[in-house]
């Protein structure tokens, strides 16, 4: 029998930083995750992680401009975890061998970031989550901590009112197992590939969002969706904010710095939302370049770019042909970060006893609806460490639950089912996702408004029909990468009802969630946060209060 | 825009399991990568194609492949640049790691060696309130080695690896070389000891292959040139590879042309054990004619040797003017 204290999901920042705080309290943790831990998302960061570094930096004024930028739907008791704690973790990081870029004294160095009032992003080029990745996977392996690496879990196990485990399947050997867990801590990630295009990886597809949300857990603020201002039109890959941070500047058709119409104070470093709405709106209004505007790093110092924006100029070369120290590159928002999440308390609990989130799989919620550019990467390792200690408090003193065979068997009788549909006349997978991503992307994008949310939701219901006549080609046990897309498939359709949903329920304009037919942010009766529940029926949307501490919702001005 | 690729599959499973190749034709956008035209054919066209990969922006390290018969990342790989006239574009799993299921290779033995450079930070003590200070010219030096998304290309196509599975390979030491030129470091003269060791930086034999499929240009053999230094100016000789190295100038130096006895007499030093090992490798390379007779005292200069020599003093007349820092590159 399988089993551990603590099992995380996931093995990205949040999860491999929970995994090794839980591991420090002396109990058996495993991490379980369908890729290698250096092949998880948290790489595609690559801008950096703020924190008030600075003497004349307080904490508090990092914790304005993120409360600011969530347009005041963020929770401030969190935020002020988030901000409070940035740097020491910052300092941790440092000690464990981060190699972060330098300022004249040695000291670590900082670079500016979108949404604001002053520099407070730490930094290795435009690396920084890929090197953060690798240096908390050093730590990993000098801990010893077990990962079950290839591994995907099928469903979590309630019993009673608690989770205490999960249905797991080994991709290379295709065996189902039952993995016994005090406390199970998902860290899954977002969930990019509900939309198309988006700039996230193939494997972000939400599962933790949906599994959670079937065993009773509710989701927050799923309607709010980031689009990034800067991703590349071919294949949605991301060009970092860190770009602008540096001085680049957004231009449109007529060669014109669009921004100054909508953000005249910030411009280009504006928060994502107001950015990525001027250029739908440049766009959509005739000045654009095939659907795109133009980033233009060309006045910056060729060395600058060199050393601080090296992977970007690599993308550009890469997938547009375009060497953006000669010319500027053609960019459009991209469907980049989910602020909504599987609600958690300020110690990663979730609503279902036993069962803990943490990184972008979780809404806290410190971005609420809109996140600051490099405050990712920071929720990752403050709210990570944080569930990894809580799952321990929960799991230390009581035992492990019994979970009757029959339990595993229902996954296997739903993986066997797909694997006899292999015939022609079932529905791909692909095409099943490709309509989902297409549909999200025209109705739940950066506009939306009531007709199209409608379309959206009467469209996702058909997929999710047809759905059940899903197949696969490979019927195989190793590495049936066929099926396993196959059960993704149907995860994601889960979240994309609960996405379109909330954005039909909220019925007014705040952060990402743009309403062209509401569009004004409504305080009197929107200060709140939609939750949604799984419920036989469809989704059951209810809401809950917005935690203010010490800032007062005001006018959002850039 | 149509392209053929002709993939090595292997199906484990199979009664008789054993590779085999398959054509696709794949009909894509012009601009796409050779991954991208294999999540094509496994949406689309055939879904038993088992290939990782996750980000499709050289990053996630996960889709090395052998593409063309080299290996690269699919997905920083375009297509059209790989179709030669009427060609099919060849696609295999990466080499120097068994194959388990079409383009999928056991990672285990990748992992295996990074772990054996113990690649963790030891951090010199005491540990600072604040942050250590360390000028941004060293960030910059590590972040090359830091660049690595361990993608194993190196490790596939890497010669010494196909010979010497003791090596620890291209990977793992660019990965210790970050260690090694961390100040932060508190192990710097025990990590440059073992790295120098049998299995170590020695054991590569400059074919450059890592540094060409290196898609992050982080040059492994450049890092390994770099650790030998960083060894023998921390004093760490004595071993097998320094004494080559120095047995190998020598006799450079005093002859101008290799004795080839002698530099095998030196590197393996005054051990007789060891000596009586490479007898039977001594036996098989004088069969096969390889072991020139004339060594030792019946070794000769070559004519123009002189030339030689001039050109060691202009080698050590520049060494001396810009103390030995390390390549650069």
């Amino acid at each position: 029998m399988l089993e551990h204290d603590v099992l995380v999901v996931g093995a990205g920042l949040a999860g491999m930083q929970a995994a090794l705080h839980a591991a420090r309290q002396g109990v058996s943790v495993a991490i379980l995750t369908k890729v290698h831990p250096v092949r998880s998302h948290s790489n595609a960061a690559q801008g950096g992680i703020n924190a008030a570094m600075e003497d004349d930096d307080p904490w508090e004024d990092h914790a304005y401009d993120t409360v600011k930028g969530s347009d005041y739907l963020g929770d401030q008791d969190a935020i002020e975890v988030l901000c409070s704690e940035a740097p020491e973790t910052i300092i941790d990081l440092e000690h464990m061998g981060l190699i972060f870029n330098r300022g004249s004294r040695g000291q670590i160095d900082l670079r500016a970031f979108g949404g604001q009032a002053r520099k407070r992003t730490c930094y290795v080029a435009d690396i920084t989550g890929q090197v953060m990745l690798h240096v908390i996977y050093e730590q990993l392996m000098k801990a010893g901590t077990h990962v079950y690496e290839e591994w995907f879990v099928t469903s979590l196990v309630r019993q009673n009112d608690a989770v205490c485990g999960v249905v797991a399947l080994d991709l290379r050997t295709g065996a189902l197992e039952l993995i016994r867990a005090k406390a199970v801590i998902l860290c899954t990630g977002g969930a990019g590939r509900v939309y198309e295009p988006s700039s996230n990886a193939l494997i972000c597809t939400g599962d933790g969002y949906a599994q959670a949300y079937r065993v009773g857990a509710p989701l927050m603020d799923m309607e709010m969706v980031q689009y990034h201002p800067t991703t590349l039109p071919g294949n949605g890959a991301l060009m970092t904010e860190g770009a602008r941070g540096e001085g680049a500047y957004l231009i449109n058709a007529d060669g014109e710095r669009f921004m100054e119409r909508y953000a005249p104070n910030m411009m280009e470093l504006a928060s994502r939302d107001v950015v990525s709405r001027a250029e739908q709106t440049e766009i959509n209004e005739g000045r654009d370049i095939d659907g795109c505007v133009l980033l233009d790093v060309r006045h910056l110092d060729r060395n600058t770019i060199l050393q601080k924006l090296s992977q970007i100029r690599e993308l550009g070369l890469e997938y547009e042909g375009v060497d953006i120290i000669e010319e500027p590159c053609p960019v459009r928002p991209g469907m980049h970060y989910m602020m909504g999440g599987i609600k958690t308390d300020i110690q990663g609990a979730t609503f279902v006893k036993g069962l803990y989130s943490a990184g972008e799989a979780a809404c806290v919620s410190v971005h609420g609806g809109n996140r600051l550019g490099a405050n990712s990467l920071l929720d990752t390792l403050v709210f990570g460490k944080r569930a990894g200690e809580s799952a321990v408090l929960y799991a230390d003193g009581i035992p492990f639950a019994d979970v009757p065979d029959s339990r595993l068997q229902e996954d296997r009788e739903h993986i066997e089912r797909i694997l006899a549909r292999n015939g022609d006349d079932g529905e791909r997978a692909a095409t099943l996702r490709l309509a989902m991503g297409q549909t999200m992307h025209e109705h739940v994008g950066v506009f939306r408004d009531q007709k199209g949310l409608e379309q959206a939701q009467a469209t996702i219901a058909s997929l999710k029909e047809r759905y059940a006549n899903v197949r696969v080609d490979d019927t195989g046990k190793v590495f049936n990468t066929d099926l396993l897309f196959a059960l993704e498939v149907g995860l994601m359709l889960d979240v994309a009802e609960a996405i379109v949903s909330s954005a039909l329920f909220r019925t007014e304009s705040r952060g990402a969630h743009y309403r062209t037919d509401f569009a004004d942010r409504n305080d009197d009766e929107w200060l709140k946060h939609t939750l949604v529940f799984h419920a036989e029926t469809g989704p059951r949307l209810e809401t809950l209060p917005v935690t203010i501490t010490q800032w007062q919702p005001a006018q959002r001005t850039y | 825009m149509q392209f053929t690729l002709n993939v090595r599959r292997y199906d484990p499973e199979a009664e008789n399991p054993a590779p085999y190749w398959r054509e696709y034709e794949v009909d894509v956008p012009e601009n796409a990568s050779v991954l991208d035209c294999l999540i094509h054919i496994r949406e689309y066209v055939d879904g038993t194609l088992a290939v990782r990969c996750s980000c499709r922006s050289a990053i996630c390290g996960s889709c090395m492949m052998r593409v063309n018969g080299q290996a690269r990342l699919a997905c920083a790989t375009k297509a059209k640049d790989m179709q030669a006239d009427g060609a099919a574009i060849t696609v295999e799993p990466g080499g120097n790691m068994p194959v388990l299921k079409d383009l999928i290779v056991d990672m285990d033995v990748f992992w295996n060696k990074i772990r054996q450079v113990k690649p963790w930070l030891e951090p010199v003590q005491p540990v600072p309130e604040r942050e250590y200070l360390v000028p941004n010219e060293t960030i910059l030096d590590l972040t090359v080695a830091m660049n690595c998304v361990m993608c194993g290309a190196c490790v596939s196509d890497c010669t010494s690896l196909e010979v010497d599975k003791n090596f620890i390979g291209p990977a793992a030491l660019a990965k210790a070389y970050r260690f090694v030129d961390d100040p932060r470091d508190d192990t710097r003269q025990e990590r440059l000891e073992e790295l120098s060791e049998y299995g170590g930086v020695y054991d590569c034999t400059h074919c450059f292959f890592c540094v060409e499929v290196c898609p992050k240009d982080v040059a492994p053999l450049d890092r390994i040139v770099e650790i030998r230094e960083r060894a023998q100016n921390a004093g760490v000789t004595n071993n097998a590879g320094t004494r080559h190295a120095k047995a190998f100038e020598g006799i450079i130096r005093d002859s101008g042309i290799l004795d080839e006895p002698m530099v095998l007499l030196k590197s393996i030093g005054m051990n007789p054990v060891e000596q009586l090992k490479n007898v039977p490798g001594g036996v098989r390379l004088l069969r096969a004619g390889k072991l020139p007779l004339a060594s030792g005292p019946f070794h000769h200069k070559i004519p123009g040797h002189d030339n030689v020599k001039r050109l060691f003093e202009r080698v050590e007349a520049v060494e001396e003017a810009q103390p030995a820092q390390g390549v650069k590159s």
